[in-house]
């Protein structure tokens, strides 16, 4: 993948912690691969740097072909409205709560039908009707030169004074993350088909190869740094080579995950190790859903024991709410919550030093996660929250440290692994 | 002299005397009369001479109203001149000019050099001075800071001549000396008109601009006159004017007869002593007003006596009775026809004139009854515009046309203004303060006798009645300005919407071009005819100005407010409202940083116009305004 690091600065570029798994038009990367190669066969010009096969390359261009047509069409309709002296309007499914469902079947998160009608002659809506189209436009762009933007490059893109005012077109990068989202939705197609991505976040190294972009990586020869997750980890992108690992270890954060790679825990357990920064990004998500759907890994998370902990394991088994459409392609309703749970300051003997105190926030957002419908009926999930909010703290996965160096590689892990001691 | 109390008591007594002290005799040697000018010379504080920079406000004040008094007696629209020439630091000659009618020659030593002599003390008729006191007290003012006697010129028909008097107080015999005199045959270079006074005053004084000032005294006076032209002189020697507003004469105050629950026991008794009637029924019906045969018989009565009884026969204890039988009495309020207010056209004339705002509104309350006075009470109110908007508002308060500069907030309209409740009309108050923002609010008592709370007429007096009235007054102003407030505010909301609208509509439609290739320009038009048409009310309301529509109609063809260039003359309103501002003055008037105070510019646009007038001509301007902001 040549990522273009255009307006790629030093500023963060975060993808909001809030994102999540999707499922919507999971078809549109993969299926139909062998169809129609008749189209291009010779890749030129930026294309041909993407790499992989013909195959590819030729599902790559009717992919795009489509996003653009999306485009025009959500185009088309403001012009015809408009031209009609209509109050012209674009049609976003609501991302929120109110318009999730759980799928209990296949347990995982599913956008509704609802939608939010934007108009421009609306004084709230003005300025997010033509921003959408700023954006809209943008992608377009993006798609036609087949090059690729980050999500601030994207920002900087469609960044301009509005004529004959002082007023910018976006106030901070914050807003076009939202505007690309609400595009995502509402032309029906993915950050990765409108050519977007996210920083790089996450990292993984374990027992097996892949092929990033035609590229072989070796992830056994990664030494401390490890291999980078990237933003879009489509098969297209994104192929698995030779594995032998039996399971996924995925944990919160890079110190455990510097730890463990330290450790070799990867090599006597057999396993890869991944790490998200906290909440994970798209991109992880997406790895961590094929790991388990095409190599049939099971994942194991190693997570703080807190709210947002407890969080980024809903995300990662079930979706999350701002991206239900996604959940599909990323949620891996199979994972298991490995810890840190609530009894292990008992358990493991740990010392007061690690208690971090709940504050008002943290139980609200307890209480809030509790009451979600995919951890309402899970009993061990309610008893493990519930005894949280009794003890009145939480612990991070870094207070096993205070046990020793390498408790958590050599004692816990191991320990509960073997016990297949796990809240599901 | 030294009070035997406070000595210490003696160790010997001797049968009550204290040593050998002043006997009744000796004082008595040293009792005398006190002069009233003696008296009002050693506490000239109590009539406003308290400090250097009020006594030459108080000068001014005094003659101004004396000159605005005898020229509407005499039935001559007033045209004054005030010229304050600085001698020294802190000396000043004080020469104020009226085309009133004149004094003639044997009045002048009693009208300039005697306190409590004038015509208006004894009657009950509305007029600015009261005691008589004013002007005489200017001069011994002077006469004592400077040793300058007061100059009087005064001419009463063009066939005679003007005499020209210079006087010296006495204040120990309360009477004038002449120093000298002089008869001009033809001076009509001071009069124009052939008639006039004019009187020169030197005193010690400070002269300061802003707040109780002498210009803001002829500023406020000229709002509560419209009728009458100023023309003042300032200590710099520039030369400003307050041109005339309205060309009537406002109608003369009757004069009445006290009402019987107006009087005092003691005044009653006084007014039997002295009454020319013989009988009590003639004495009621005669001498006080509102009373008839029945409301004659019905008090006399109430003391067991009848309309018959001769006035000799009653005594101390039959007096109280008959002035218990006032008190039981029904007596009909006295009349009104006494009281001249200056009008809710004339008002809006005058603080259209002087005052550089927005909105005006204007009532007149009936007239009431205070202790037997009649009053009726005006309220003025002017919002927006140039007024500074992040002060606490102004209030500007005039007694029978005179403005009261100091001890604001002793005054009762002062209090009323707070009671108002003035958040309900769209304006911030704190508690127990003035309103704040961009307003002022100019409250007007007439009355045959205006409760001061001091000779030196600075404050009303806090009456019940009194503050009930300018209560009501005040909220009926400040309903008609919450209903503007709202309405502007919706409008703006409105324009404001539309300016969000158009701001995009032109990246939109860039946008579209490129996603679909069609015209921007056509997508721009189209999206700019919805936008105008979704924001139509903006300009629907600002077309129907002067006509009848919904809220706004209402003030529209309300004949007590004026609305200049509504919504766009917030101090919010950006260059925009500049450009508009420039065509809307560019047409019909003088750019308004100088309105109504430059001389030649002033003359050009005031002409003669009365409120109504006025009034359409602010409608003109609404006008230019539109065809400014679509154009």
């Amino acid at each position: 993948m040549a990522l273009k690091p255009a307006g790629e600065s030093g500023k963060s570029e975060s993808e909001s912690p809030k994102r999540k798994a999707g499922a919507k038009a999971a078809g549109a990367g993969k299926s139909k691969v062998a169809a129609s190669s008749k189209k291009k066969t010779k890749a030129t010009g930026p294309d041909a740097r993407r790499g992989g096969s013909k195959a590819d390359q030729a599902d790559r261009l009717r992919v795009d072909a489509r996003t653009v047509e999306r485009i025009e069409g959500l185009g088309e309709s403001v012009v015809h409205q408009s031209l009609k002296l209509a109050d012209p309007f674009v049609d976003v499914p609501t991302r929120s709560i109110s318009n999730v469902n759980f799928n209990k079947s296949k347990r995982l998160l599913e956008m509704g039908d609802a939608k939010q009608r934007r108009t421009l002659f609306n004084l709230g809506q003005a300025k997010k009707f033509m921003q959408t189209l700023l954006v809209a436009d943008g992608c377009r762009d993006l798609v036609r030169s087949g090059k690729t933007l980050s999500l601030r490059g994207m920002y900087y893109k469609s960044l301009h004074t509005i004529a004959g005012t002082k007023e910018k077109t976006f106030d901070g990068q914050d807003e076009s993350d939202v505007v690309l989202e609400d595009l995502e939705v509402a032309i029906d197609s993915l950050r990765e088909n409108l050519h977007v991505f996210a920083k790089k976040r996450g990292t993984m190294v374990g027992n097996i190869t892949v092929f990033d972009n035609g590229d072989e990586i070796n992830c056994r020869r990664m030494g401390t740094g490890g291999y980078a997750i990237p933003s879009i980890c489509e098969p297209s992108v994104l192929k698995f080579g030779k594995c032998e690992a039996d399971f996924v270890l995925h944990v919160e954060k890079d110190t455990v995950w510097s730890r463990s790679n330290e450790d070799r825990f990867w090599v006597t357990h057999n396993c890869i190790l991944t790490e998200g920064s906290g909440q994970p990004p798209r991109g992880v998500r997406r790895l961590l859903h094929r790991l388990n759907a095409e190599l049939g890994l099971p994942i194991y998370c190693l997570l703080d024991c807190d709210p947002w902990g407890h969080y980024i394991y809903s995300v990662i088994k079930q979706g999350s709410i701002n991206l239900a459409y996604e959940s599909g392609r990323m949620a891996v309703p199979e994972a298991k919550y490995l810890g840190i749970r609530s009894d292990d300051y008992q358990r493991c003997d740990l010392s007061d030093d690690v208690k971090i105190e709940l504050n008002d926030r943290d139980r609200d957002r307890a209480k809030q996660i509790a009451a979600y419908p995919w951890f309402a009926d899970r009993r061990h999930w309610q008893k493990e929250i519930k005894r949280m909010l009794t003890n009145g703290f939480k612990m991070e996965v870094e207070s096993l440290i205070t046990k020793d160096i390498s408790y958590v590689t050599e004692t816990y892990v191991p320990e509960r692994l073997k016990a297949k001691d796990w809240i599901d | 002299m030294p009070s035997t109390v406070t000595q210490p008591t003696p160790l010997k007594k001797s049968s009550g005397k204290i040593g050998s002290r002043a006997t009744a005799e000796e004082m008595a040697s040293k009792q005398r009369e006190i002069s009233v000018s003696e008296f009002f010379a050693k506490n000239r504080h109590l009539l406003g001479f308290d400090n250097p920079r009020k006594a030459l406000l108080t000068t001014v004040k005094e003659a101004v109203d004396n000159a605005l008094d005898a020229c509407e007696e005499g039935g001559i629209l007033p045209d004054i001149c005030v010229e304050l020439l600085q001698i020294a630091e802190t000396r000043f000659k004080v020469t104020i000019r009226d085309n009133g009618p004149g004094i003639v020659r044997k009045q002048i030593e009693n009208i300039f050099g005697k306190l409590l002599y004038g015509s208006k003390f004894h009657r009950m008729k509305m007029s600015r001075g009261q005691q008589g006191i004013g002007i005489s007290a200017a001069g011994m003012y002077g006469l004592m800071t400077t040793g300058k006697p007061v100059l009087i010129i005064s001419k009463t028909s063009r066939r005679k001549p003007a005499h020209e008097v210079l006087l010296k107080m006495d204040t120990a015999r309360n009477r004038a000396e002449v120093i000298s005199e002089t008869e001009h045959a033809e001076d009509d270079v001071l009069f124009a008109e052939g008639h006039g006074t004019q009187v020169s005053i030197e005193l010690e004084g400070r002269y300061q601009k802003g707040r109780a000032s002498v210009d803001e005294y002829l500023e406020q006076t000229a709002i509560a006159n419209p009728h009458a032209r100023f023309t003042y002189v300032t200590p710099a020697n520039e030369k400003i004017e307050y041109p005339r507003a309205v060309d009537e004469l406002p109608p003369e105050a009757k004069e009445i007869k006290p009402h019987p629950k107006g009087i005092e026991l003691g005044t009653l008794i006084q007014m039997l002593e002295r009454t020319e009637r013989t009988q009590l029924g003639a004495f009621f019906k005669e001498d006080f007003c509102r009373v008839g045969p029945r409301v004659a018989k019905q008090i006399c009565a109430h003391a067991d006596l009848t309309d018959r009884t001769w006035i000799k026969q009653v005594g101390h204890t039959l007096a109280e009775a008959l002035y218990q039988g006032i008190q039981a009495a029904k007596i009909m309020s006295p009349p009104t026809d006494c009281l001249v207010p200056i009008g809710t056209k004339a008002m809006l004339a005058g603080l259209l004139k002087e005052v550089r705002a927005e909105f005006f509104a204007a009532s007149t309350r009936p007239a009431a009854v205070y202790r037997g006075n009649p009053f009726q009470i005006e309220v003025g109110i002017a919002y927006g515009g140039n007024l500074p908007g992040d002060e606490l508002g102004r209030v500007i308060r005039f007694a029978n046309r005179v403005p009261l500069l100091y001890q604001q907030s002793a005054c009762c309209s002062f209090k009323a203004v707070i009671e108002a409740g003035w958040r309900n009309y769209g304006l911030q108050q704190a508690r127990g303060s003035l309103p704040s923002g961009p307003v002022v609010v100019m409250i007007h008592m007439a009355s045959t006798w205006v409760p001061f709370t001091s000779e030196s007429k600075e404050a009303i007096a806090d009456y019940d009645e009194i503050r009930k009235e300018m209560r009501l007054a005040l909220q009926e102003c400040g309903r008609k300005l919450g209903t503007y407030l709202r309405r502007r505010q919706k409008m703006r909301r409105e324009s404001e919407r539309r300016n969000v609208f158009t701001r995009y509509i032109g990246e939109i439609s860039m946008a579209c071009q490129r996603i679909t290739g069609s015209d921007a320009g056509g997508i721009r038009d189209a999206l700019e005819a919805i936008a105008s048409r979704k924001t139509a009310e903006a300009d629907q309301q600002l077309d129907d100005e002067g006509r009848v529509v919904d809220d706004g109609g209402r003030l529209a063809v309300d004949d007590s407010v004026i609305i200049i260039d509504a919504a766009k003359d917030g101090p919010e309103a950006g260059v925009e409202a500049e450009q508009v501002a420039e065509s809307l003055f560019a047409s019909d008037s003088p750019p308004m940083k100088t309105r109504g105070k430059i001389l030649k510019k002033a003359g050009k646009k005031t002409g003669k116009k009365t409120g109504k007038k006025t009034g359409k001509k602010a409608g003109q301007k609404k006008r230019t305004n539109i065809t400014g902001s679509n154009g």
